[in-house]
């Protein structure tokens, strides 16, 4: 059992989970995660570990409640448990010293963006921050990334926050200026946003990273289940990455692997209490 | 009782049949297909045997189970003890009564096989087993070892580790297993299904063991959440039996197609993570028409669970004849019974795909036998232009698995054979000391009493190094 010693609504759904889990929180590296199984006959669901105190033995999690099991994970409250937490898995985040970089984060992702850029920043990168959201309550952690970003970029589709329109956009922007253009990216968030992001960095050569996640189960290379493309090679995303050169990632392939299931998710979903069902966001796969 | 009993009475009696549910009802539901033999068939089997002095069975299997002494007793009556001798050779019985190759091991050396039929050894193993945890008030209480004050690291909770512990805990020594997954058993979990070997049996097998005193840790990936230093630093020995749990790809085009899993996967959704029940979470394709490619145990259960999850045509592709099959006859039999298709001497070319990224199809080489190959199985090669196409939904890849590097890769002094399996001495001393090994991680995929043998034998030179230590 892990205990749940902290439980806040950052957003819509959005959770932050402080977590007591010693073993995991000395181990664990920059871009590894951990598979959760919240209870006996639950799922088991990959979440990246976004910070780890290994002095206090936790670590934390950021959580969108997509489906049964998240919204399980994140309706458990401080003093709560969750029965299972194996890891951290997955290879650490390779942190050069690139120079300038442009970190992007688009929901959630945000999340998990944020330990990230803290360790591009931490290694002498001039980091310049864009995060995209639908809404204005769906950006978060603008503040905690201004501390060690060189400028927060801030986007949402209804322009209730920062400027209307995409990360893209942003993003574009700051390719165009020759003192800001990066010499990296890193993009965490939505699959379509990572993918635009590579679309649009491609053609300037601009290295970018994205974080994947595909449907997994055990976390280990046992089921192969995260089967993604990088390049012409089939990789497994929970002992490969999870991190990747997104100018190699097949795309195509991973939102169609991420479908595999829709129709039996729907259906879960569909048995939910209603009241249960407005709390699930809709993500765009 | 026996004792009454001419040789020629002996001889007269034929092997007893294993009561089995019917096939075409037990390929729509996951109980179990072998319902287990009556107490009155069982001692009248047990009395087939002739007691051989020289006892070839006992030979033939890897943790020497008395076998004639269990059927002794067995056959006068005295199951309490018949469930002594068992449990003192074997950790696993209720276990290897079902899912061991008795007709390759111990039966197949039996004096009685040539003419009436091997001694259903396996048969017998599972009713004692079975009655020793139906009656466990009934068995005598072993007494408490002396605690000796070493402890020992269990890397997995397979039968290779099971056992380790189980010995080790009745030699008096602390024993913690740490195991990756949620859950014990290694394969007896996650890759044997329900209908083969109930979890109802893995969880009393552990449970026997947990009140022996072994400790259990779950969630523990040894590699990631610790490394070995750090179990040889807190521990006076460590055994490593994490298995060989890496599947092996096609490397097909088509292979990332929605509906292609790895056996692995396949067979994780629906034994460790429920899928087959209608009150889990965890989604599986119900395929209409199901392709699983292999001939082991693997590819059997993962065809009879696609049959059972409502496939109207469950279908083995195998590369080679019937004969070079490596599953258990058992199985082969069963999955004949309950419909499944055998498409022999054929290999997959290339998955097909529609539009969406489903699976739609298999196109296959036709094959035909040649010359021996190293496994000493004549080895099949491609007719020229034979080729032809089935129509699937669903394609399960059960052509093997590998070592997974997870552990050993953290531990860069470990001695690896090229294939990335462990090597170890006949006593499964690694090059490290205090580090032992055994199982699949060692063997590559072999089979549950050869890992449980390892574990037993590593068990032994563990003992003797700990109090060479002491
Ligand atoms: C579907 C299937 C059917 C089979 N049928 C039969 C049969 O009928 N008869 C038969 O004799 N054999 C059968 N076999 C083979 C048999 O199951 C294996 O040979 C046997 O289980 C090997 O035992 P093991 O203890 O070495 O490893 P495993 O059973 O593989 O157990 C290893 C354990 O270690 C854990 N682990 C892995 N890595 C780590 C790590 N880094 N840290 C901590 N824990 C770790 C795993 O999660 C697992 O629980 C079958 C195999 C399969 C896959
Ligand atoms: S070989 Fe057969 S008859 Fe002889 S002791 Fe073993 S089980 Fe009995």
């Amino acid at each position: 059992m892990f205990e749940v010693l902290q439980n806040d609504t950052l957003a819509p759904n959005v959770h932050r989970l402080v977590i007591r889990a010693p073993r995991i929180a000395k181990a664990r590296k920059s871009g590894q995660f951990v598979i959760v199984h919240p209870e006996q006959g639950g799922e088991r669901i990959p979440l990246t570990i976004a910070d780890a105190d290994p002095q206090a033995g936790t670590i934390t999690l950021f959580v969108q409640a997509v489906g049964p099991s998240t919204l399980q994970i994140v309706g458990t409250p401080a003093g709560g448990s969750l029965q299972d937490i194996a890891g951290p898995l997955g290879k650490e985040t390779e942190i050069e010293r690139w120079g300038r970089v442009a970190c992007v984060g688009g929901g959630v992702g945000t999340a998990v963006l944020y330990p990230l850029a803290r360790a591009l920043a931490d290694a002498d990168n001039e980091v310049t921050t864009i995060i995209g959201g639908r809404a204005k309550p769906f950006i978060i952690l603008a503040d905690e990334l201004a501390e060690f970003s060189r400028e927060v970029l801030i986007t949402t589709e209804d322009g209730s926050l920062g400027r209307q329109g995409f990360v893209t956009n942003a993003l574009q922007e700051l390719i165009d200026d020759p003192e800001r253009c990066p010499q990296a990216i890193f993009a965490v968030g939505p699959v379509p946003m990572m993918r635009a992001v590579c679309e649009l960095s491609r053609p300037y050569g601009i290295k970018t990273i994205v974080s994947l996640n595909p449907i997994m189960i055990d976390g280990t290379g046992m089921c192969g289940g995260c089967r993604v493309k990088i390049g012409n090679e089939t990789k497994f995303a929970c002992v490969d990455g999870p991190e990747f050169d997104g100018h190699q990632v097949d795309f195509a392939l991973l939102v169609d692997r991420l479908t595999m299931y829709r129709e039996q998710e729907a259906k879960l979903i569909g048995e939910l209490p209603p009241e249960l069902q407005k709390k699930i966001i809709k993500v765009k796969k | 009782m026996k004792k009454n009993l001419s040789h020629k009475e002996i001889m007269a009696i034929k092997r007893v049949k294993m009561p089995e549910q019917d096939a075409q009802e037990r390929s729509r539901n996951f109980k179990e297909v072998n319902l287990g033999l009556s107490k009155e068939q069982a001692i009248r089997e047990a009395q087939r045997c002739l007691q051989c002095k020289s006892q070839p069975c006992v030979d033939g299997c890897p943790v020497r189970v008395r076998i004639p002494e269990f059927i002794e007793a067995l056959a006068e009556g005295d199951l309490p003890e018949a469930a002594h001798i068992l449990l003192a050779d074997n950790t696993l019985p209720a276990v290897c009564g079902r899912v061991c190759p008795q007709e390759d091991q111990c039966e197949i050396r039996c004096v009685r096989g040539a003419k009436s039929g091997p001694v259903a050894i396996g048969y017998l193993e599972r009713f004692v087993a079975d009655w020793a945890m139906e009656h466990p008030e009934e068995l005598p209480t072993g007494s408490t070892p002396q605690a000796s004050g070493k402890s020992v690291a269990v890397v997995g909770s397979g039968p290779a580790g099971l056992t380790m512990a189980g010995e080790l805990a009745h030699m008096g020594h602390s024993v913690t297993i740490f195991e990756a997954l949620h859950d014990t058993g290694g394969v007896l979990r996650y890759g044997i299904p329900e209908f083969r070997l109930p979890k109802r049996i893995v969880d009393l097998e552990v449970t026997r063991l947990q009140n022996l005193g072994v400790t259990i840790e779950c969630n523990i990936i040894v590699g990631k959440t610790m490394t070995l230093e750090e179990l040889s630093e807190q521990f006076d020995a460590v055994f490593i039996g994490n298995g060989a749990g890496l599947p092996v790809m096609l490397d097909l085009d088509g292979e990332n197609l929605k509906g292609v899993y790895s056996a692995n996967e396949y067979l994780t959704r629906v034994n460790l993570m429920g899928a087959w029940r209608s009150d889990f979470p965890t989604p599986i394709i119900h395929g209409r028409q199901v392709a699983v490619i292999g001939g082991g145990n693997t590819a059997m259960d993962a065809v009879r669970t696609a049959r059972r999850l409502g496939a109207e045509r469950a279908i083995i592709l195998y590369r080679r004849s019937e004969a070079e099959m490596p599953a258990r006859i058992e199985e082969i039999i069963h999955a004949k019974e309950e419909g499944i298709e055998f498409i022999l001497l054929a290999a997959p070319l290339e998955i097909l795909g529609d539009e969406q990224g489903w699976v739609t199809g298999l196109r296959c080489q036709k094959m035909e036998l040649g010359e021996p190959d190293a496994s000493g199985r004549r080895r099949p090669v491609p007719i020229a232009g034979a080729t032809f196409e089935l129509e699937v939904d669903v394609v399960v890849n059960a052509i093997g698995t590998r070592a997974n590097p997870l552990l050993t890769a953290t531990a860069p002094n470990l001695k690896l054979s090229r294939k990335g399996n462990i090597e170890t001495d006949s006593t499964g001393a690694t090059n490290l000391p205090g580090v032992f090994a055994g199982g699949d991680i060692v063997r590559g995929g072999a089979t549950v009493i050869l890992a449980m043998g390892d574990g037993k034998n590593a068990a032994a030179a563990i003992d003797a190094y700990l109090n060479k230590g002491a």
